[in-house]
């Protein structure tokens, strides 16, 4: 058995997901190789060779592949994943917009978003927005994944040595571009790794509110989130919205205000360690999963719990 | 130009499902079904551009029982101008659903193929990116925004640290994400038309595609239940527990 896994990065930093990828692929067990495609990514290829249980890194480094295209990553992949048992990327926009068209040209039915590995053929799902976890078998002579980052710890990034080779495949599939990208620039921590989320629903009432919640988060090193309520109402981009559409998070803190409790909402955060909600609605479903409930007025606890703090 | 437009039949978005007794699959008996929602928004962006004068043909397609044709009754008096039902009782999964398509745009030959980038029940986000493979053509998916410019179409994509735009050559697929548009209601007078508007039915084996399953369900079950914890009183008492109980402050 071997495994190929697909590494998450921007050219110049490998990112975490990656190392719970990896973790995931441990758990199948076999060799792991890492597939790190991209345009003028050496480092990132050094990176990946460092990673703990890591058997060989082949870096890609063609202009074909600097966005992260699809179109081109796919037809690598494919042709590279053909030699191994198992291709795995992580459940991030990038993994899921590549990998189904992976499986598609090795004739595979992926499976998308394992939370537990059971056996190397075998995985557990969350479907319905995580209100049923399936246990599902591939028959599939090659197994094509995609791995939920937060089920699965990450390996130590330090401590392997493995061989770099890089891949001399320069596929361009001439349908796609990339025209422009808006990044959400912040120095706070990346939503899906931070320790501790602060996330704010309509409750919130606007976009200006917010700026309670992102003084807390500076006192406490947190990254922002948001319901879908409080993306839809235009109150924050859609970068930061938790839920089963949005980003799934599992911090050792968690804490949700003006926030109601959708089904929606907490399939996005309910693996979180501790769960404190502040709503003032006390029937809020919010409160069913929190650790901690506080029924108070946002506009009153949140600057409170900031200067105690 | 014609565009295809895939509508699923899922249970409705306000149902909470619950997996059968004995765990074999989850209970769908007597529960309410609708389009699913990113499907909606699929059909709306196509006769959004329809009115725009971009698009001349809207073509809905859907696969499953013979009772899929409610959800493509409901497409239909969107504004879609006919339907494509793919008949069968037997499990379709997304690899099959996407040879289905790709067969159905050999024959149709759209210029763009848009489509919700997930079902809400089975949550696989997979058909449209194989669809790409399996055609060829380019995909812009969980799209937010899409603009046709002569042989090409750009499209704004809802992704992890923000937002990016691609641009396709036509023929191209959309998968649409939640923030595309907000679908209409279906007009009474609409609904009635729909019903005269014409529905042809297909089957996998006419298409020439093997549906057979490659995975195998072999248990559902609820997921692990989080215990509601406890109120507290005020910020202070707040504070000293996640210090000293939780301690993760």
């Amino acid at each position: 058995m071997s495994i190929l896994v697909i590494a998450e990065h921007d050219n110049a930093e490998l990112k975490g997901a990656t190392l719970n990828t990896i973790a995931a692929a441990k758990a199948m067990g076999g060799d792991i190789d890492v597939l790190v495609a991209g345009a003028g990514c050496g480092a990132v290829g050094e990176a990946a060779a460092k990673i703990e249980g890591v058997n060989k890194v082949l870096v890609a480094d063609n202009a074909a592949y600097e966005h992260q295209l699809a179109e081109n990553v796919a037809k690598l992949v494919a042709d590279l994943g053909k030699d191994y048992s198992h291709i795995l990327a992580p459940a991030t926009t990038t993994g899921k917009n590549m990998l189904p068209r992976v499986a598609a040209l090795l004739d595979v039915q992926p499976i998308s978003d394992i939370i537990a590995v059971e056996s190397a053929d075998t995985f557990k799902r969350p479907i319905y927005a995580g209100n049923v976890i399936a246990t599902v078998q591939s028959s599939d002579a090659i197994k094509v994944i995609t791995v939920r980052t937060t089920a699965f710890d990450a390996v130590p990034a330090e401590g392997g040595s493995a061989a770099v080779e890089s891949v001399d495949i320069a596929d361009d599939a001439g349908v796609s571009s990339f025209v422009g990208e808006e990044l959400a620039v912040s120095d706070r921590p990346e939503l899906t790794s931070a320790r501790v989320v602060i996330s704010g629903g309509r409750g919130m009432q606007n976009g200006d509110n917010f700026e309670m919640l992102y003084k807390l988060a500076d006192k406490l090193g947190a990254a922002v989130g948001a319901s879908r309520a409080a993306v839809d109402a235009g109150f924050v981009p859609n970068d930061m919205q938790v839920g089963q559409t949005g980003k799934i998070v599992a911090p050792d803190l968690y804490i949700a205000v003006g926030i109601s409790g959708a089904i929606q909402h907490l399939a996005g955060m309910k693996d979180s360690k501790v769960i404190v909600a502040i709503n003032k609605d006390e029937e809020a479903p919010i409160f069913s999963v929190a650790d901690y409930g506080l029924v108070a007025d946002l506009f009153e606890a949140v600057p409170e719990l900031e200067t105690k703090l | 130009m014609k565009v295809l437009v895939a509508v699923k039949r899922v249970v409705d978005y306000n149902v909470k499902v619950r997996p059968k007794a004995d765990g074999s699959d989850v209970d769908t008996a007597n529960v309410k079904m609708s389009i699913n929602p990113f499907c909606e928004i699929a059909v709306e962006e196509a006769v959004r551009l329809k009115e725009k004068g971009v698009v001349s043909e809207i073509v809905a397609v859907s696969m499953g029982p013979k009772q899929c044709q409610e959800q493509i009754r409901t497409a239909l008096a969107l504004g879609a101008d006919r339907g494509i039902l793919v008949e069968t009782d037997a499990e379709l999964q997304p690899l099959a659903v996407a040879k289905c398509l790709k067969a159905l745009v050999d024959k149709e030959e759209p210029q763009m193929v848009i489509m919700g980038k997930q079902s809400i029940d089975g949550d696989n986000n997979q058909t449209g990116q194989m669809l790409g493979a399996l055609t060829g053509m380019g995909q812009g998916t969980f799209a937010s925004e899409v603009t046709v410019e002569g042989e090409s179409v750009k499209v704004t994509r809802e992704i992890d640290g923000g937002l990016q735009t691609v641009e396709l050559k036509l023929p191209a697929i959309v998968t649409t994400d939640l923030r595309l548009n907000e679908p209409r209601y279906a007009s009474l007078p609409n609904i009635m038309k729909a019903k005269k508007k014409p529905l042809d039915t297909t089957n996998p084996e006419e298409l020439g595609v093997d549906i057979t399953p490659r995975t195998k369900t072999l248990k559902v079950e609820p997921p692990a239940e989080r215990q509601a914890g406890v109120k507290v009183a005020d910020v202070a008492e707040l504070v000293e527990k996640l210090k000293n109980e939780a301690k993760v402050i």
